[in-house]
């Protein structure tokens, strides 16, 4: 038996929503849902495990912040001691208040930078990267589920097909892979 | 479900008041500076610490009336009850205030009447003097009981207008929404301009020297956000009790986010002030962080590092938001680090060098306003239904989900 993978397509979010809820009720693992916006709620229905995403804003940050630490320190106090307003600059913490600024900025542009890039590569969309959407109207109007039968060898194609039936669906379309 | 005070409550809050009152009282005895100006400034401290809570939360609840913030419905009685506390707040700050232009103390210099009298050089004070059109008595007045007395009517106005909203349907719920909003909006107004004339008049004019552009954006961002923790701890203190069964996770989420988010608010205050004068290095402003870094480093660092850092670490992840226990903890951390904030800016400038370290006259006079504080707003929680009963926003506040 090939494996195929089968797409719902619904005219609602909250109508997918309600077929995914009752498949998933059912044992059926839903591989993932296409939208042409974010679907409030859907990420526990499906099993979707929570974004990692803060976790990489911080460590940018972090490395934005070392780096920022580093430039002002080798710029301002080792190579060429800057003199502002008369004070010491011996030493990093006399002029630290004055990095403030520059230290703060720099943290936000590399988590802020960093967290979108990782976000394009992670979703595989960075620009010029080939599209993997299913269906071009789910960019639009209509809003999809895509299901495998490689992942549910519990249920018979026919079978989920049926329960889709049951539920407000559009249409299904059926592939081979 | 009505909240009733548990006898464990009731009697802390007594034994509160009671060891302020006992504190406050061996302070004042032993106060021998001039006019006792130590026992009345601690006494102003904890009065306008107190104060800023109410009015802070005041301003947070008209803010989401204007926003239309639909997650906040749940627990706005809570916002509501802790702003009750204002009018008696307001009484305590006027105590201070009336005191100062009967002479009885000298924390505000220029409103002693000799220093613009140029014949007098011992107290003659050319720069008072020179901005006495602004800082002078009778306009002082106008400005502080029109503040005063716009923010009591608005406090009133908005409780007794939300119990009243408990008993309508329909139509009548959506025009007294509306209502709510419109006069939010007037609130709001009102609040962004007395705000800054209240830090300048009530804690900036304590030294008529110094000036600084965004002093109230300053004091602003502090009351903002000891009130956001209030609210906080209040919520988690009911919902412990077993009261507003609907609050989840999900509120508390937001409820810290906005401790989070205004906490950097003051943080990025307080260093703008800071580095600002720091770099141009003007001795009329550098006075201001030169008493009080080489004679209270310590109160000015922990001040900082635990408004900045401490809810920048802690807060920092969804799950510490998420956690009531972990949230009270922090919570509690920060409210004494506003607390300190306060202190900072009222003591150094009343007393000079009569101020040392926090004694027993702080400690004490906090004692007492806390134990008031929670006792009036603990009350106000008796005095109506702890969630509405009826707002166009109330469904989707129960749903609310992040």
């Amino acid at each position: 038996m090939a494996n195929k993978v089968i797409y719902a397509v619904y005219e609602d979010p909250e109508l997918l929503k309600d077929a995914a809820r009752k498949l998933v009720t059912a044992g059926v693992r839903v591989k993932d849902v296409f939208s042409p916006f974010p679907i409030h709620g859907i990420d526990p229905i499906i099993g979707l495990k929570r974004t990692r995403m803060g976790i990489v804003s911080f460590m940018f940050g972090a490395f934005g912040l070392s780096l920022a630490i580093l430039g002002t320190y080798y710029m301002a106090i080792y190579d060429w001691p800057m003199n502002i307003g008369g004070k010491p600059n011996q030493f990093y913490y006399q002029n630290v208040a004055a990095f403030v600024p520059v230290l703060f900025e720099f943290t936000v542009l590399c988590a802020a930078h960093g967290m979108a890039i990782t976000y394009l590569i992670r979703n595989k969309t960075l620009p010029g990267m080939p599209g993997r959407n299913p269906d071009p109207r789910s960019t639009n109007d209509k809003f999809i589920i895509e299901l495998r039968t490689e992942e549910n060898h519990g249920h018979a194609p026919e079978a989920i097909t049926a329960m889709l039936r049951e539920t407000t669906v559009l249409e299904i379309n059926e592939r081979q892979y | 479900m009505n909240f009733t005070i548990s006898k464990r409550a009731s009697t802390l809050t007594l034994a509160l008041i009671i060891i302020g009152l006992v504190l406050a009282v061996i302070g004042v005895a032993g106060d021998h500076t001039d006019h006792r100006q130590y026992s009345w400034a601690a006494f102003y401290t904890n009065a306008l610490f107190f104060f800023f809570i109410a009015l802070g939360t005041l301003f947070f609840y008209a803010l989401n009336h204007v926003t239309e913030t639909a997650w906040t419905v749940l627990v706005k009685r809570v916002y509501e009850a802790i702003a009750t506390y204002l009018p008696w707040g307001a009484l305590a700050v006027l105590v201070v205030l009336v005191a100062g232009s009967m002479g009885l103390h000298h924390i505000f210099p220029w409103m002693d009447g000799r220093v613009l009298d140029a014949g007098d050089p011992d107290h003659y004070d050319g720069h008072i003097a020179h901005i006495s059109s602004y800082l002078n008595k009778p306009f002082f007045w106008f400005r502080a009981l029109l503040i005063l007395g716009v923010f009591v009517f608005f406090t009133r106005w908005f409780r007794k207008h939300s119990i009243q909203m408990d008993g309508e349907t329909g139509d009548t719920l959506v025009r007294s929404h509306w209502k709510n909003y419109n006069r939010s909006v007037v609130f709001i107004v009102c609040f962004a301009f007395f705000s800054s004339v209240l830090a300048w008049d009530w804690v900036m004019s304590i030294d008529p020297h110094w000036h600084s552009a965004l002093f109230g954006w300053y004091v602003f961002g502090g009351m903002w956000c000891s009130a956001m923790i209030t609210a906080v701890i209040f919520v988690l203190y009911l919902k412990g009790k077993g009261y507003l069964p609907q609050v989840n996770a999900n509120h508390l989420q937001d409820m810290g986010k906005w401790v989070f988010a205004v906490s950097f608010l003051w943080s990025y205050l307080y260093f703008e002030q800071f580095l600002l004068i720091w770099y141009s290095d003007v001795p009329e402003e550098a006075a201001y962080y030169f008493g009080r870094l080489n004679h209270h480093p310590w109160l000015t660092w922990v001040t900082f590092f635990a408004n900045f850092a401490l809810p920048m670490v802690l807060l920092m992840s969804r799950d510490a938001k998420r956690s009531p226990k972990y949230l009270i903890f922090v919570g509690v951390l920060i409210f004494i680090g506003h607390w300190l904030d306060t202190v900072q800016m009222i003591m150094p400038s009343s007393l000079a060098l009569h101020f040392e370290r926090i004694g027993i006259l702080e400690i004490g006079f906090f004692a007492l306003f806390l134990g008031v504080f929670i006792r009036m707003v603990l009350t106000a929680f008796t005095k109506a239904p702890l969630t509405v009963v009826a707002h166009p926003f109330l469904e989707e506040s129960v749903h609310h989900h992040i």
